[in-house]
């Protein structure tokens, strides 16, 4: 092993400086103390990992068993001393670390704001931070710029030297919003939201992509970053508002579908309340949104009610697909009293041949719960329907 | 036939999910249907059924079991690495618009099942089966506390392995990553039976591990030899007492998790959703609850094999014992404390992640403390460089840069960016490489002649070793490389050329690492033809210091005839300093466990149960779970369970021992 790493050496030079390490040489600042936070890491712990490497190549010599000359110790085996020394040494090495780490976990936090934007030029009020949503797309990139009322697909650009405040959420499943030049990723996920703030210094096209398998189209779904002047960025911004599509709710549920390789897309104008629908997976008309499910919840909730409320809660895409048990999802369409409720799904029910009469589930559900608005349990025995309006899918 | 009858007979397995269109799989298929008829036909032909069976697949007996978890461990190997060798290609081609050999659905499955495999039925498999058949032998006990929960144990990780294999060719496999992060895994995303597969052969491979947990654990504590304290137990026994009680204590998280998603996807409830209220981030907690304890489990194990091997090879008491046996503690606890790690960057905030971090770093510190501990046998030794003490050279060197990267990975930040990058898949390989494959080859090399009575051929073991270590180097020092370019995992199309020479170098390094597993086996092959030159007739090859050496190579089925006593931690090295005589006669009866079969069947039950579950064919789920409870009821009915070996027999078994060390001399 020894003898083959030094004859490596030669080649391995050549073909180390021919590559571009971005994660050591970024482009944007946070990557930048980052990349510091590795060096400085990896520093700190050569200090014990070379000694000991060389000692094990030295004692593994020394000690050989031709080596009749070494002293030869069998029945030693303790020596305070040395252990003191083994215990501490790494100790002392991690202390350090472990104060490097408190402070960069919560300087470089991705969810705090910056405040320098490179070393010795301190954020003041006259940068004004650009707002980026990220969708993280089945398979590709969605950005809105909500300050310009403009979306991009698989490209994304933002001026240098500005601070940038992403906004990050996906449409279906798990993945890491990653720009190795800009700064360190952070996952998108559904239903969630995560945010990152960072700024890129140096003007060029960046590669970004996502680092967390998401499916079949995962190995396409990178996007070109540009970090512009500001002219560039204002010419962009520009160009973008000439394109011809426009992203509201339908054109958004179109883009969701799976597709992979997707080719750069702008839009000239965003629905303004289409990233809070995308964050509360209500974009599709009829689903309750996440925020206001929990305002619902907070107070109380639906009550029986809820229970039956599941369609417009269901997001899942292809959800049961395949599966065997479980309910078929069904709605709350009327809160009101039993008699009301029988009146609306006898004339529902007249109204409509493919309805489905639901089937009788309270021994199911605890036959002890009344109904709203039943006060006995004769009175639901005499309610030929129950109460709440199921439909077929 | 009728539709629903059909539907009713099959579930949802129809012609369709055999993937006869994917030529690759065809042709493996193919190969693995010659090379099995082949292998039923020697068989027949030998007529070694019933020898198999009775001798092997019934058997109770530690050590035989131990062998067959090593055979498992070796085949599914095999079946790991041509997973990795494909992926390798396929990174190495698919560049400059070439969209490789591999279609995605096809490498998706791959890298999944690489990583399930590598870990569960290779790694694992192997682990139990050193622990298996060394542990009772260090302690000088007659077997595991309970033989028949032993060979049942085995027989379920053999069945998820068949799971597993069955996916190849029946459906397909996962295609979510090694553990399977909803919503991706979830039935709205993967409705096919890939991931049904993955849940169901983990969770009857997980009942195996659970359970030989227990087993082992219990054996340690009730059945050592007297004399031997806690303090007095051989390292290796430490370190597995440490691994079992991680299994214990972390299986059945992993077991609930899976439970979990299985609820999701088969009645529909909601723990993982992204609808109704579920939460995917739990998934990913609970999945690493279990999964950190788990490279612990893989790992220290082999801590102890180093430990036991740096000992015996440099001829001197292990340094620093009551420190390694607290470093050991001290890992098996903290192991619980830092699973957050993992995932860094899903936002859990400043003071979580640097408390998990820091937690992760101070771990280094007792295995920093190990590592010098071994160092220091080493000072002032005579050591010898068979194979066992060169893998452990190799894995000094290795780990510890494995080690380095691993707390790099722990800081943070800087973990944002080498979160899933080819830098992480470089670190981990590193260390389980570098950490638990050195170690299994130095424990197989080690403790070989003590299982067949003959040493293993050190001139293919030579090739092999440093084909192994020089391709580990080649294969995933260029992945570090590319994690630094911000490459990251799983990609499976490139679009940057610059890229491809280090993928070609990592191709390159795995085609050593072939090079490596084939002298491995030309290695047993050879050893097997030379094995009377290779003879061990004295049970004590390497001049070994634990217990294990004081009885013969192979030892006889009751280990030991007289249960030895203990004075010292190095209990065979005291006893041949204190000029120790074998007893000669007053043999007695010794009472053994019988062998049964039904742990062969309960598995197989278990097989079919899950096949029934991940096929949607309710009738066979049904009949084979009404089955495997009946089988187990019944079993409890079976009162054959224990016999006594003859005086006589011990007599004789003892008698040819003693011919063999006096023409020994």
């Amino acid at each position: 092993m020894k003898r083959f790493g030094a004859l490596l050496l030669l080649p391995l030079a050549g073909l180390l400086s021919g590559c571009d390490m971005v994660v050591l040489a970024p482009a944007g600042d946070v990557a930048a103390q980052q990349r510091d936070l590795l060096v400085v890491s990896t520093l700190l712990m050569l200090i014990i990992i070379v000694p000991v490497m060389a000692l094990t190549v030295f004692f593994a010599w020394r000690y050989r068993q031709s080596n009749t000359s070494a002293t030869y110790a069998p029945d030693w085996d303790h020596s305070t001393k040395l252990e003191l020394v083994i215990w501490a040494a790494p100790l002392l090495i991690i202390i350090c670390l472990g104060a490097l780490t408190w402070l960069g976990a919560h300087l470089l936090d991705p969810y705090r704001r910056i405040d320098r934007i490179e070393a010795g030029q301190p954020v003041t009020q006259l940068h004004k931070p650009l707002r980026v949503e990220v969708v993280a797309l089945d398979w590709k990139w969605l950005f809105i710029y909500p300050d310009y009322g403009i979306a991009a697909v698989n490209e994304l650009a933002a001026p240098v030297n500005q601070p940038i405040d992403f906004r990050i959420t996906s449409s279906a499943v798990m993945n890491s919003f990653y720009i190795p030049a800009l700064a360190g990723q952070i996952y998108a996920m559904p239903g969630m939201e995560t945010k990152l703030h960072a700024v890129i210094n140096r003007q060029g096209t960046y590669s970004g992509f996502s680092a967390n398998y998401s499916g079949a189209g995962f190995s396409g779904m990178r996007f070109a970053f540009h970090g512009l002047s500001d002219q560039a960025f204002d010419q962009w911004v520009a160009q973008t508002r000439t394109a011809s599509a426009a992203l509201n709710r339908d054109s958004y549920l179109e883009l969701e579908k799976p597709s992979e390789n997707e080719p750069v897309r702008h839009y000239a104008s965003v629905d303004p309340a289409l990233y809070g629908a995308i964050l509360n997976l209500c974009v599709e008309r009829g689903k309750m949104c996440m925020n206001e499910m929990m305002s619902i919840d907070a107070k109380g909730g639906l009550g029986l009610a809820g229970v039956r409320n599941t369609l417009p809660l269901q997001y899942d895409k292809l959800a049961r697909r395949g599966a065997v048990f479980g309910n078929d999802p069904s709605y709350v369409a009327s809160i009101c009293t039993a008699e009301e409720a029988a009146a609306v799904s006898r004339a529902s029910r007249d109204a409509w041949p493919t309805y489905w009469p639901a089937k009788n589930l309270s021994p199911l559900r605890g036959a002890g719960l009344l109904r709203p608005g039943t006060d006995s349990r004769s009175a639901e025995a005499d309610t030929p329907t129950v109460g709440l309006l199921r439909r077929e899918l | 036939m009728p539709d629903t009858l059909t539907k009713f007979i099959f579930g949802r397995l129809t012609w369709d999910s055999l993937p006869l269109h994917e030529p690759i799989v065809v042709a493996t298929f193919v190969a693995v249907a010659l090379g099995g008829i082949a292998l039923l036909g020697v068989i027949t032909y030998f007529k070694l059924w019933g020898y198999l069976w009775r001798e092997w697949f019934t058997s109770v007996d530690h050590k035989k079991i131990g062998i067959m978890y090593m055979v498992l461990g070796l085949i599914m190997l095999l079946r790991g690495f041509s997973d990795a060798i494909m992926m390798r290609l396929q990174q190495a081609i698919a560049f400059n618009g070439s969209e490789g050999y591999l279609n995605s659905h096809h490498y998706d499955q791959i890298f999944t099942a690489h990583g399930v495999i590598m870990i569960f039925f290779v790694a694992m498999p192997f682990v139990t089966g050193l622990m298996n058949f060394v542990v009772p032998l260090q302690i000088g006990a007659r077997d595991v506390s309970f033989p028949f929960l032993n060979n049942f144990s085995f027989w379920m990780t053999v069945g998820g392995a068949i799971l597993v294999m069955a996916s190849l060719f029946v459906g397909e496999f996962a295609r979510t990553g090694w553990l399977a992060y909803p919503p991706l895994s979830g039935i709205g995303y993967s409705p096919d039976v890939g991931v049904d597969y993955y849940i169901w052969a983990l969770q009857v491979a997980g009942v195996g591990t659970t359970l030989s947990g227990i087993n082992l654990i219990c054996t340690i504590i009730k059945m050592r030899a007297p004399g031997m304290t806690m303090m007095r137990m051989p390292i290796f026994t430490w370190t597995s007492l440490c691994t079992n009680v991680l299994i214990v204590a972390s299986f059945p998280v992993l077991t609930a998790v899976l439970s979990l998603l299985a609820l999701d996807r088969y009645v529909g409830t909601n723990f993982f959703t992204n609808d109704f209220g579920g939460n995917p981030m739990m998934y990913v907690n609970l999945i690493w609850i279990w999964g950190h304890p788990e490279v612990y489990i893989l790992i220290l194990p082999l801590f102890g094999v180093f430990s036991e091997v740096t000992s015996t090879f440099s001829g001197k008491r292990l340094f620093g014992y009551t420190s390694m046996v607290y470093a050991t503690v001290v890992i098996t606890i903290l192991s619980y404390l830092v699973w957050l790690h993992h995932f860094f960057t899903m936002g859990s905030g400043a003071s979580v992640n640097s408390f998990f971090g820091i937690t992760t770093m101070i771990i280094s510190i007792p295995t920093g403390a190990k590592i010098f501990n071994w160092l220091f046998t080493m000072y002032r030794g005579r050591i010898r460089f068979e194979l066992p003490m060169m893998w452990t050279v190799a894995f000094m060197l290795t780990f510890t840069v494995g080690g380095m990267t691993g707390v790099l990975l722990a800081v943070p930040p800087a973990d944002f960016v080498l979160h899933n990058s080819l830098f992480l898949i470089a670190h981990f390989h590193n260390v389980i490489i570098g950490g638990v494959l050195f170690g299994l080859f130095a424990g197989i090399a080690y403790w070989w002649p003590k299982a067949f009575g003959f040493k293993l051929d050190p001139f293919w073991g030579k090739v092999s070793f440093w084909c192994w270590v020089v391709g580990f180097w080649f294969a995933f020092m260029p992945l570090y490389i590319l994690g630094l370019m911000g490459v990251t995992r799983r990609m499976r199309v490139f679009d940057d050329p610059s890229l491809q020479i280090w993928f070609v170098i990592a191709a390159f390094g795995a085609v050593l690492i072939a090079c490596g597993i084939a002298a491995f086996l030309i290695q047993i092959f050879v050893s097997i033809r030379r094995r009377e030159a290779l003879a061990d007739t004295t049970g004590d090859p390497w001049d070994g210091r634990t217990l294990e050496w004081s009885t013969s190579s192979p030892p006889p089925a009751y280990n030991f005839a007289f249960t030895p006593v203990i004075r010292d931690n190095d209990a065979w090295y005291d006893m041949k300093q204190a000029g120790y005589i074998r007893p000669l006669a007053g043999f007695k009866p010794i009472h053994m466990p019988s062998n049964t079969g039904t742990g062969i069947i309960l598995a197989a039950f278990s097989v079919a149960l899950g096949f029934g579950l991940i096929w949607y064919i309710w009738w066979l789920a049904a009949l084979s779970f009404v089955c495997l409870i009946a089988t187990a009821i019944g079993h409890t009915f079976n009162y054959h369970r224990d016999f006594h070996i003859p005086a006589s027999e011990v007599t004789q078994t003892e008698e040819a021992r003693t011919t063999l060390l006096a023409a020994q001399g």
